[in-house]
């Protein structure tokens, strides 16, 4: 019987079944933030068990509120500062090296096809781009994978999503997964990895392609996988050139990890998208989905573009193409938070930071920023945000405050309407 | 092993995600006691008043999905700190459930009709779980018993006292 890509990985990285159900993994990398990681190290301290598995496997961000804003932020990053010095932890990024961990580690390269990796954030399924399995977990289990390097998960079941036709003009992977949320629910892939295939996704830059598997989890998935190809070899080949003679021999040593044609799947969906419009999200919850064409006119208060959907260069490239030569309506406030140091320097390279800035929008440094409601645009009461984030859950991006859920194209046009628009009469 | 009994508080609503539990704003407290009095604190559930309606409760019923949302342990903890050992749902989460398990607490799933039961006890109901035998007891204006499964390995974990207690034994 052949296996999914998902099945392979976990054969390669087995420690242990404790069950017939479920396996331990070994953990080629586990990484941390300031938010979930500080508790599990003050709580392994106060075990007596102050230890890293590998400090050359942990990758350490601080990312959601940075620079601290207050004495208790300062605080969590000073305990994660502290400890990945302590345990001589290489590869962590602070102050002016920091960005958001989902669109930073994939920069850095850390992350290969095949590879298992965890973090104590639900995201996390972004890496399954790459021909990963990338599991969110919560503190224990990431105590556990600092001690130990391994995790246990259930045995995978995988669904499989073949996404065919082509994305119109204006339409993005963005819309593509809010759609496919839309029709499977916040619950649909529940205990389920989501396999992207299909040409729609070939055809996507590794950008687009983490887009597509970082709101795997909003539809309950373990997490989103793509299978690696000549792409995936591109992106990373800075990195691995010492491994492979070229990229067409990574590309093919990367088949490996491809699933068998005749693999077993739990569900096997087909969407076809040429005739897909800009998705956008009307309630409480990331199934609540309609087409822009049904919410237009709906007024916005602010308008927020980045996070670890889409705070990429690909994304602020859109973006910019509705601003350039215009500016946001006068009842918006626009923030931008180019994603990592080098999204930002590279959106400045090619004259994107300009466009912003003069369209009207406050460009912030790399953070979550007010993804999460902790810090750079706050919602009051009753307002209402367009934001390129993946979560519009009551209360996200503070207090009694609405969240509509956008590609980065559709945001940039709710901020020159100043109302949630088509935005394909920009282009 | 932590106590799985006590009365129950009703959350008749699915798909309650964790940022409805514990909000962003509060994952800067650094002890878990921190958490406590902001338990529920967003919940979007009509008639529902965190500050009088959790006092006293132990056992949390409730639909579909619960936990949907982060990774944030804090979700688990802070039913902890309230002393909510057990939440007993159509489903779960997969991230949420885990941390359940992980950190000692019950998790359990039971089929829809027998939610329905339980939600038509009345308001004042006490569970009891017995969990050698997997059977749950809740006595409102009648008395029920439903059993239950749970998965041998989550079983081990919470019989072990939590994940990092089993894992630092055998790994
Ligand atoms: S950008 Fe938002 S969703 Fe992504 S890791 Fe940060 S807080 Fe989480």
């Amino acid at each position: 019987m052949g296996k999914t890509i998902t099945e392979k990985i976990f054969d390669a990285h087995r420690r242990d079944n404790p069950t017939p159900d479920n396996v331990i993994l070994d953990l080629d990398v586990v990484m941390c933030h300031e938010i979930t990681t500080p508790i599990a190290v003050t709580d392994l301290e106060a075990r007596g068990m102050d230890r890293v598995f590998d400090p050359d496997k942990i990758k350490v961000v601080i990312d959601h509120v940075t620079p601290s804003k207050d004495s208790k932020t300062a605080t969590q990053a000073k305990i994660l500062r502290d400890w990945a010095r302590r345990q001589k932890i290489h590869d962590f990024f602070d102050v002016g090296r920091n960005g958001v961990c989902h669109a930073l580690f994939p920069e850095k390269g850390f992350i290969r096809p095949g590879y298992t990796v965890i973090m104590g954030d639900s995201h996390t399924c972004t890496h399954g781009a790459f021909g990963a399995f990338a599991a969110g977990i919560g503190t224990t289990d990431l105590e556990v994978g600092i001690l130990k390097g391994v995790c246990s998960f259930r045995l995978p079941k995988t669904m499989k999503v073949t996404i065919t036709g082509s994305l119109p003009q204006g339409v993005y992977a963005k819309d593509v997964i809010l759609y496919i949320i839309r029709q499977i629910t916040v619950n649909g892939a529940t205990d389920a990895i989501m396999e992207f295939v299909g040409p729609v996704v070939e055809a996507m830059s590794m950008e687009s392609r983490m887009t597509l598997c970082n709101m795997a989890i909003e539809a309950g998935a373990t997490c989103g996988i793509c299978l690696p190809d000549r792409v995936t070899a591109e992106y990373l080949w800075p990195f691995i050139k010492d491994e492979y003679a070229s990229v067409e021999v990574a590309t093919i040593d990367f088949k490996k990890w491809h699933s068998d044609p005749d693999a077993v799947y739990w569900k096997e969906l087909t969407y076809d998208v040429s005739g897909l419009v800009p998705q956008v999200t009307y309630g409480f919850k990331p199934d609540e989905v309609k087409d822009i064409t049904e919410m237009e006119g709906r007024p916005v208060d602010q308008v927020y573009i980045g996070s670890c959907t889409n705070g990429r260069i690909e994304d602020l490239r859109e973006a910019a193409k509705v601003l350039k030569d215009r500016t946001i309506a006068d009842t918006v406030r626009g923030i931008l938070a180019p994603a990592t140091p080098q999204v930002y320097n590279q959106a400045l390279a090619e004259g994107i930071i300009s466009i912003f800035m003069a369209a009207g929008f406050c460009v912030t440094n790399p953070t979550c920023g007010a993804c999460l409601g902790m810090s750079n645009g706050v919602l009051a009461e009753g307002e209402i945000c367009a934001s390129t984030t993946n979560r519009n859950f009551n209360g996200r991006m503070g207090k009694g405050g609405i969240v509509h859920l956008m590609s980065p194209l559709s945001a940039a046009a709710a901020a020159v309407a100043g109302h949630i628009t088509d935005p394909r009469k920009y282009l | 092993m932590k106590n799985f009994s006590g009365k129950a508080l009703f959350l008749d609503r699915s798909d309650i995600n964790t940022d409805e539990i514990i909000p962003a704003k509060y994952l800067t407290e650094n002890t878990k006691m921190a958490l406590q009095p902001y338990v529920l604190e967003d919940l979007k559930l009509g008639g529902f008043d965190p500050r009088k309606d959790v006092a006293g409760k132990g056992v949390i019923v409730t639909r579909a999905n619960f936990g949907c949302g982060s990774s944030r342990e804090h979700a688990v903890w802070v039913f902890e700190m309230n002393d909510i050992n057990v939440v007993i749902a159509e489903s779960f989460a997969r991230i949420f459930r885990q941390n359940m398990y992980n950190c000692g607490m019950l998790a359990i799933e039971l089929p829809k009709e027998e939610i329905n039961t339980l939600f038509g006890l009345g308001d004042d109901v006490e569970i009891t779980v017995d969990l050698a035998k997997s059977e749950l007891t809740a006595k409102g204006n009648t008395t029920v018993t439903c059993r239950f499964t749970l998965n041998a390995f989550d079983r081990k974990l919470v019989e072990a006292g939590g994940w990092l207690a089993y894992a630092d034994k055998n790994y």
